[in-house]
Formats: C-alpha cells, structure tokens, sequence
C-alpha cells in the first residue's frame, strides 16, 4: 500500500473524469427527476428540492428526509437518517486516504465534496492501475452533481404540473427507490440478519417508541447483528 | 426536538443534512489518517447502511395502502430478476398506479 505513486489534481484530469462519467451520469438525470417529482409530492418547494440536490448531493439520504418531512421536521431522526445512510462514506474516504494523502489539504478535502459511490468506484479502478491522476474523483463527481442537479430541476418543473401524485403511483418512487438502492449494493446472503433484526426493531419502535425513532432503533439493531454474524460469505448453514 | 416546515426551517434542516454528509465524506479520510478503521466498525457500518434504509422502507409496508404493498413487492422481484434499478422503480410506480386505477 506504501509504495503507490503519489497523487496529483488538475484540470486535464478533471475534464477526463466528466467525460468518463458522462455516459454513466445521463442515468442520474432521471433519478433526479424521481426526486424533484417525490419532493414536490411530499410538500417541499421546488427551491427547496434543488437546494437539497445541490447541497447534499447524496440520493437515498435524500429520498428518506422526505419521509421525515411533514408539518414538523424531528430533528435527531434526520441527523440520524442521514448519517447513518451516508456512513457508507465513511468506509469509502477511508480506503482512497492513503491516495488522497498526497495532495494538499485543501485539495484533499475539496474533492471529498463531491466523493459519491460511482465516482468513488471508479477512481479506486484508475488507483490500482497506478494511476496518479485524482481527476476521475473529482471529474466525475462534478458530472454526477450537475445531472443530478439538472434531473431535479426537471422533476421539479414536471411535477409542479401534477395535481395528484398518489394517483399516478408517484408516492411510491421513494420506497421503492430505497429499496432499489438496498437490493442493488452489497448482496450476501449474511446480510439477511441485520436486515431482519432491522425490521423487527423498526416494527417495534413504530408499536412502542416515540414517531419516527424507529429509523434509528432499526439502524443500530442491524449494525449489532452485522457484528455477531461473522462475515464470511462461504460459510455453510448461514441462511 | 424537531424544526417547523416554515422556509427557514426547512433551510435549517437541509443545511444540517449537508453537514452530515460532508461529515461523513471527509470523515473518512480525516479519521484513516489518525487511527485506522478496523474490521470490526466497517462490519457495523456496512451492516448498519443497508438496515437504516430497510428501518425506512419497513413502514411503507406496513401503513401503506395495497397499491403501496405491491409496488414494493414489484421492486423487488424486478430487481431480483434483473438487477437494474430504473426498471424496478418504474415497475413499481406502475403496479400502484394500475392497482389505484383499477381500485
């Protein structure tokens, strides 16, 4: 691991990384638009919508604050929503540290900004080819911001032309893009456990414990059990 | 505690959902450079990511109407079948529509 090459970032390798996102980013644009329409179904302002696209750049967090909105916005289980669905970074920063640690902080921490999973994937590809070049992070990372950004603003201009949401199944865009989203990543079967100790404690939570701790309830049961069930996905007898 | 949906309380919790997320993608490489993480904590986090989203879904089964049912119900046979995240999506906006339609 000691022994890569350094890193560097300019603007060469940041045009690369848009146009090696590019294909993939056109994509984005119509999760975007699923968002802009869900937001606007949910009761946030079109400015609201690009607001969150643009500042908070992380899908699925966005589409389970949505869940959260209402009359009143509870503020710990959105802290807690949001983190917990983006802890995922946190794993992801840490096995591109020792490559980002060649550059200089404030390059280091800028590209961070726009770190997502499909730019993030396909940097640690051009690192172990011994690329130097972080441009793929952070080249990417912009393309996928701007569709992003740009989808939502078509959700948004289309949705505002939508009276009933409910009766076109748009309601369910967010449910069944998390769920999309949960069935699209890491799929051992290992994963089963914590994910059924997630629903039964969320189920719980919703019965007995105060609105909307069941996200957190959920989160932390599942994290438990992830500990307990040993990762080792050729075991026999795991179910 | 929670924040009213006036403007600026909704501008409120949108600004703290993107320090969180900043947190989260700096966080990373900021702790990695001090102490590393272990197995153990990426076990719990790669366990706890797909719980958080299950922990959100679970109502959506379970106080959701029938079209809402089988719209997730959709999703997941779609994905299961094909892998691709637009489709089950979009199978599952269509069967709650047709189930409203038809209901």
């Amino acid at each position: 691991m000691n022994d890569r090459p350094g890193a560097q970032l300019d603007l060469a390798g940041i045009l690369v990384g848009i146009r090696r996102m590019a294909p993939l980013s056109l994509f984005v644009v119509i999760f975007g638009l699923a968002f802009g329409v869900a937001a606007l179904a949910r009761g946030l302002s079109g400015f609201e919508a690009m607001l969150m696209s643009a500042l908070v750049f992380a899908g699925a967090s966005q589409f389970a604050a949505l869940e959260l909105w209402g009359p009143e916005i509870p503020l710990l289980p959105l802290i807690a929503t949001t983190f917990a669905i983006n802890a995922r970074h946190l794993l992801m920063g840490a096995a591109i540290q020792p490559w980002l640690a060649h550059l200089p902080p404030a390059q280091r921490y800028g590209s961070l900004v726009v770190m997502s999973d499909s730019n993030w994937a396909m940097a640690v590809a051009d690192r172990q080819r011994g690329e130097t070049n972080v441009g793929m992070l952070v080249g990417g990372g912009i393309a996928l911001w701007l569709t992003w950004l740009a989808g939502t603003l078509l959700g948004v201009i289309f949705g505002s032309g939508i009276a009933e949401p409910e009766r076109f199944g748009l309601d369910v865009i967010m449910g069944c893009f998390l769920l999309a989203m949960l069935l699209g990543g890491r799929r051992d079967l290992s994963m089963l456990a914590p994910w059924g100790a997630a629903a039964l404690a969320a189920l719980a939570a919703m019965v007995w414990l105060p609105p909307h701790s069941h996200v957190i309830v959920g989160a932390l049961a599942g994290g438990l059990v992830g500990l307990m069930v040993p990762a080792r996905p050729t075991r026999e007898a795991t179910a | 505690m929670s924040l009213p949906a006036t403007a600026a309380g909704a501008l409120a919790a949108i600004f703290i959902m993107a320090l969180v997320t900043y947190l989260t993608r700096a966080g990373g490489v900021f702790v990695m450079s001090r102490v590393p993480i272990g197995p153990r904590v990426e076990r719990f986090i790669n366990a706890m990511a797909g719980s958080v989203l299950v922990a959100v879904i679970t109502p959506m089964a379970v106080q959701g109407d029938w079209g809402a049912r089988l719209a997730l119900v959709a999703t997941l046979g779609m994905m299961l079948a094909t892998q691709k995240a637009l489709a089950a999506i979009a199978a599952g906006i269509v069967t709650a529509a047709l189930w409203r339609l038809w209901l």
